[in-house]
């Protein structure tokens, strides 16, 4: 265990080396969230509420769905893939701990970073002059954190099942990109999953993206109450932990076929 | 050229995979578009079908830009791994040589859906075109390519200077596609931004309101190939900047 803690850790310092970069980013973020303000806004128009959401709620939705982004979002995805064309994931799977396990505590040690060096801060300048709702309920919060760190956790699980591929592909930097853009489309980032056609919404119901951003952004606009927040937390820990079974499956098949490329 | 073809053409599922993925990145936008247009029929007085014409636009500019200013990874490629020493070596401009070995002219092919859907909007909207609309449209396209150049240009000059990775340019790329939404409604500090700063605006809804007759915004859609040269011109000036200044990685 202390070693992943060490990692996290590791990770969280080497990202601190690059902090002059976050500085730009929270303009860059607060530039963004503010124009999808005035987007929606005029998508509003003098219409109080939109699917059981008014525009201050969907202010907030877009504006926490954003930040959530940048604690749940890595890379490892890339990471594996890039280890596995040069080779190093052959001195890594010797190394004495769970090559996977690792690379999901660096994603959460880079996501750990990027929550107190971005996104709070991106909020708390975002709120100067957007008209954000937070809820005052405490419980709210709590079962917000959670559905985020679960969020976390199913990101970086569909993250590490495309980088187990990639074993058994080579080259997959397209289909890396366009779970991508899957993710960023369904997940309820760009817009809420309650929008999107019925025949959609069915459809998304058997895929794991909506538990990313869509249920987090929904319990913190308080968009869900009681029961829908209950059953929002549970679709993710339902999703948590079937995950892990393709993952574990390719893994295993993956470590059988390995082929070093050239050394 | 046939050369070129033929390497590219060497390994063709990634090339159809790349041009597919691609094309969902800007699709993105398109879901959001037609999503949102399934609650309201007007967006501050613009019709779906307007919107949906600015956005077949913006794409073709776009893939003029993605096919000769493929400067995504410079700071990997470049300064990291010191091609940079390499291409300072030769006498021809650094930018010129970068962009010559960087090119990527299957980009060309995201113009397809653009002109595809302004094609249907045009339709729905029933546009009528000059015989002189043709060269004005190449035009405005040259200008929103050169703005997309100078802004990215300009961007990766940043890796001469701060030797850190820049973690801007998706974010950039999203900033972007504000431009494709009508500007005034948005509050005028961001009008100012998307015209000024990060002129994104000159590469969606300025340009395209010339075809969709908005005269209010005649004045901004012929300014487009000034901007245009203006930023590509600063951009340009930063680039050799950042070259006098760049001094390698050492490795």
């Amino acid at each position: 265990m202390d070693k992943y803690v060490e990692m996290i850790r590791i990770r969280f310092l080497m990202m601190l080396a690059y902090r002059t970069n976050y500085y730009t980013g929270i303009l860059i973020y607060a530039i963004n969230i503010a124009a999808y303000y005035f987007l929606w806004a005029a998508i509003y128009g003098d219409k109080p509420s939109m699917q059981g959401m008014s525009l201050g709620q969907m202010t907030t939705y877009v504006a926490i769905s954003w930040l959530s982004r940048a604690f749940y979002f890595n890379n490892i995805d890339r990471e594996i893939a890039m280890e596995i064309r040069d080779g190093k994931v052959a001195t890594e799977l010797i190394r004495p701990y769970s090559y996977l396990g690792m690379k999901a505590v660096q994603g959460l040690g880079e996501g750990l970073f990027r929550l107190f060096f971005l996104s709070l801060p991106g909020l708390l300048v975002v709120s100067l002059f957007l008209p954000l709702q937070f809820p005052e309920n405490a419980h709210t919060w709590l079962s917000f954190s959670l559905s985020l760190l679960l969020s976390f956790v199913i990101y970086s699980e569909l993250n590490l099942l495309a980088g187990v591929v990639t074993f058994f592909t080579f080259r997959n930097e397209g289909l890396l990109r366009a779970k991508r853009f899957i993710i960023d489309l369904f997940s309820g980032l760009i817009l809420p999953v309650s929008f999107y056609p019925d025949w959609a919404q069915r459809l998304m119901d058997y895929f794991p993206f909506q538990a990313i951003s869509y249920i987090p952004s929904m319990i913190i606009t308080e968009s869900f109450q009681g029961a829908d927040v209950r059953d929002g937390l549970i679709v993710q820990v339902a999703w948590c932990a079937l995950l892990l079974l393709p993952i574990g499956l390719l893994w295993r098949m993956a470590k059988k076929r390995l082929v070093v490329q050239g050394g | 050229m046939a050369q070129y073809m033929k390497t590219k053409l060497q390994y063709r599922t990634d090339l159809l995979i790349e041009w597919l993925s691609d094309f969902m990145a800007q699709a993105v936008n398109l879901v959001f578009l037609l999503v949102v247009f399934g609650h309201t029929p007007l967006l501050h007085g613009w019709t779906r079908d307007e919107i949906l014409f600015i956005y077949g636009f913006f794409l073709v500019p776009y893939a003029v830009f993605g096919a000769f200013f493929n400067l995504w990874d410079f700071n990997e490629r470049y300064i990291v791994q010191g091609e940079m020493d390499r291409v300072l070596t030769r006498p021809v401009h650094s930018l010129f040589q970068i962009i010559l070995e960087r090119m990527e002219l299957e980009s060309l092919l995201g113009a397809i859906p653009g002109l595809i859907i302004m094609a249907y909007a045009s339709v729905r909207l029933s546009l009528t075109f000059h015989w002189y609309d043709f060269f004005i449209f190449i035009l405005l396209v040259i200008g929103g390519a050169f703005i997309y150049a100078g802004i990215f240009i300009s961007l990766a000059t940043i890796s001469f200077f701060a030797d850190a990775r820049t973690s801007i340019m998706p974010m950039m790329y999203n900033i972007s596609s504000y431009g494709r939404y009508p500007i005034d409604i948005y509050h005028r500090v961001i009008r100012y931004i998307l015209t000024w700063v990060l002129p994104f605006a000159f590469v969606g809804v300025y340009p395209a309101s010339y075809f969709l007759n908005k005269q209010e915004w005649y004045d901004y859609a012929f300014m487009t190939p000034v901007v245009g040269a203006l930023f590509f011109a600063i951009a340009i000036m930063l680039w050799n900047a950042g070259v006098r200044r760049y001094r390698g990685t050492g490795s």
